[in-house]
């Protein structure tokens, strides 16, 4: 496949540094239950932005928005600084295509094995030789610490670790410029929180590439972080208030005085106790 | 602009009207999903390995399933039709009503019914579960068309595949019904198919294939619509799976009375006769 340098293509930008997407206004309900409100943000070519916050805040929500996977009810989309919305239906798939997308729970076609989830998006998009694309799928198998011989094994016969892992390498087998990871450590045990991290930054030492993580987990924000942007639930917001309550580097984060961030980050419960309590 | 105030109050009429405009959105979400599938069945088909997979779990592993209630049925009518017959003393003529039965209504709707219970379900629990897991997402991030990708197959496959097995089932009944009335009741083979042969046409037999490829239409449509707005969780998934059944035998029932109409409309306005229903 061949190789395309992020950086001087014309959808991701020429520069390190230059928004490469951009969320202006965005809101979104499902029903008449609002999740995100007035949402905007933006994402530079080349960091590693986290997106945290309390279950149901939206974070995974607005990542779907980012890649186009879900339509926001309100507000505008931007890649490369130019709206989705002015691109036409193939411009929209071409372009999703720079997007890599580690689902939450690796979301692995369960009727096809290791190999040809690996293969997939190769075979839906090019037309790659069967000799290359077992060289291509070794090779992300490889990288991401598995054997060539689990290529043959079906979804339901690996672990969390794995099925996380897989999904890793079904997303890097299109050679992304942008990748999205859904909660990548979610439900994993320690050592394989810290393989995930590790695995992050490997790709993004392997290639510069520009990655936005939702994630709970702050071991993982302190490892591959350049940026931090906090959510907060729309039910425990006061009107007319941002729903972004932080923006800024792990270091800012860790050391903010807004009760809001500083316990989400050292995982107290404050008066959320009270609050439980009274429900 | 001044407001209206709230009703406090939700009466009968209410409930109707919110039950038509429920139904409104549900008929209008469908045929907005089959026009998005139609244009993706035009646009090309997927991969052929694919469509392949597809047809041998709709065709090839309904197999079974629709001989044996073909055969069945068949047999049934058969031993309920010989005592009538029988008083009347015109037991020969069992052959006519037992494959005019079979070819016209219960080949199609049976094996309709056994593709809307053994494969619809089977769909719409799938795709529902996919979509749960984000498999459908998945889809759509690595460049694939989920509609395209998913439906186009299995509404080829139910389309193309289920006049096949509506044949395979005709067939089998009628064998069945000719075994039982012969060899057990004692019905008089060559007059049971010359009865048969003077009273089932062509156009009988091609009139119920012609019907099942809607029937085939309708069971992947609904199957597929239900899977992809599918609710949450497990109980989302059964709740689709069930509904897909449910609503795919309501709708090949009424299918088969308006489509029945037609075609009989149809077939007196070809060859003029003395009675037609409209």
């Amino acid at each position: 496949m061949p190789s395309r340098d992020p950086f001087s293509d014309p959808f991701t930008g020429e520069e390190s540094g230059r928004s490469i997407i951009e969320l202006r206004g965005i809101s979104r309900s499902f029903g008449t239950q609002e999740v995100l409100r007035n949402v905007s943000l933006d994402v530079r070519a080349g960091e590693t932005v986290c997106l945290i916050g309390e279950s149901g805040c939206g974070k995974s929500v607005t990542m779907k928005i980012m890649a186009s996977l879900m339509k926001p009810t309100a507000g505008d989309v931007l890649w490369n600084n130019v709206p989705i919305k002015e691109r036409s239906d193939e411009e929209l798939v071409r372009d999703r295509l720079r997007f890599g997308y580690l689902f939450q729970g690796a979301a692995l076609f369960d009727s096809l094995s290791v190999f040809e989830n690996i293969a997939f998006g190769l075979r839906q998009n090019t037309k790659m030789s069967d000799s290359f694309l077992e060289a291509i799928v070794a090779e992300r198998l490889k990288d991401v610490g598995m054997s060539p011989a689990s290529a043959h094994k079906m979804p339901s016969q690996l672990s969390g670790g794995m099925r996380k892992r897989v999904g890793l390498a079904r997303t890097l087998a299109l050679m992304p410029d942008i990748i999205l990871y859904d909660e990548p450590t979610t439900g994993l045990d320690p050592v394989m929180i810290d393989v995930i991290n590790t695995l992050i930054l490997k790709t993004r030492k392997r290639r510069p590439v520009t990655s936005v993580i939702v994630t709970h987990e702050m071991s993982t924000v302190r490892k591959v972080a350049d940026r931090v942007i906090m959510f907060y639930p729309l039910s425990r917001l006061e009107p007319g208030e941002s729903q972004i309550v932080f923006e800024g580097t792990p270091e800012e984060a860790f050391s903010s005085d807004d009760p809001r961030v500083s316990q989400f980050v050292y995982g107290e419960a404050g008066e959320r106790m009270q609050e439980l309590a009274l429900l | 602009m001044s407001s209206v105030p709230a009703l406090q109050r939700k009466t009968i009429i209410h409930t109707f009207g919110q039950l038509i405009i429920e139904f409104v959105q549900a008929v209008g979400d469908l045929a907005l999903f089959a026009t998005t599938m139609l244009r993706w069945l035009c646009r090309g088909l997927p991969r052929r390995i694919v469509v392949f997979e597809s047809m041998y779990e709709v065709g090839v592993r309904s197999i079974p399933v629709v001989l044996i209630t073909g055969m069945f049925i068949g047999m049934v009518l058969a031993v309920q039709g010989y005592q009538q017959f029988h008083l009347m003393r015109m037991e020969t003529r069992m052959g006519a009503v037992i494959n005019m039965a079979l070819v016209a209504e219960l080949g199609p709707v049976l094996a309709a019914t056994m593709l809307a219970g053994r494969v619809g379900s089977a769909m719409a629990a799938q795709l529902g579960t996919m979509r749960v897991t984000e498999q459908i997402d998945a889809l759509r991030a690595l460049g694939a068309n989920p509609i395209q990708y998913l439906v186009v197959p299995r509404f080829l496959s139910c389309f193309l595949l289920i006049p096949l097995l509506t044949v395979m089932a005709d067939a089998i009944g009628v064998a069945g019904g000719w075994v039982f009335s012969t060899q057990v009741l004692g019905v008089d083979a060559t007059y049971y198919w010359h009865y048969s042969t003077e009273y089932v046409a062509a156009w009988d037999v091609g009139a119920g294939i012609l019907k099942s490829m809607f029937f085939g239409a309708a069971i992947a449509l609904i199957a597929c619509h239900r899977g992809f707005n599918c609710g949450s969780g497990a109980e989302g998934v059964g709740r689709a799976a069930t509904s897909s059944f449910v609503l795919s035998f309501i709708v090949i029932l009424v299918l088969d009375f308006f489509l029945g109409m037609f075609l009989n409309e149809l077939y007196w306005t070809i060859w003029p006769g003395p009675s037609s229903f409209v």
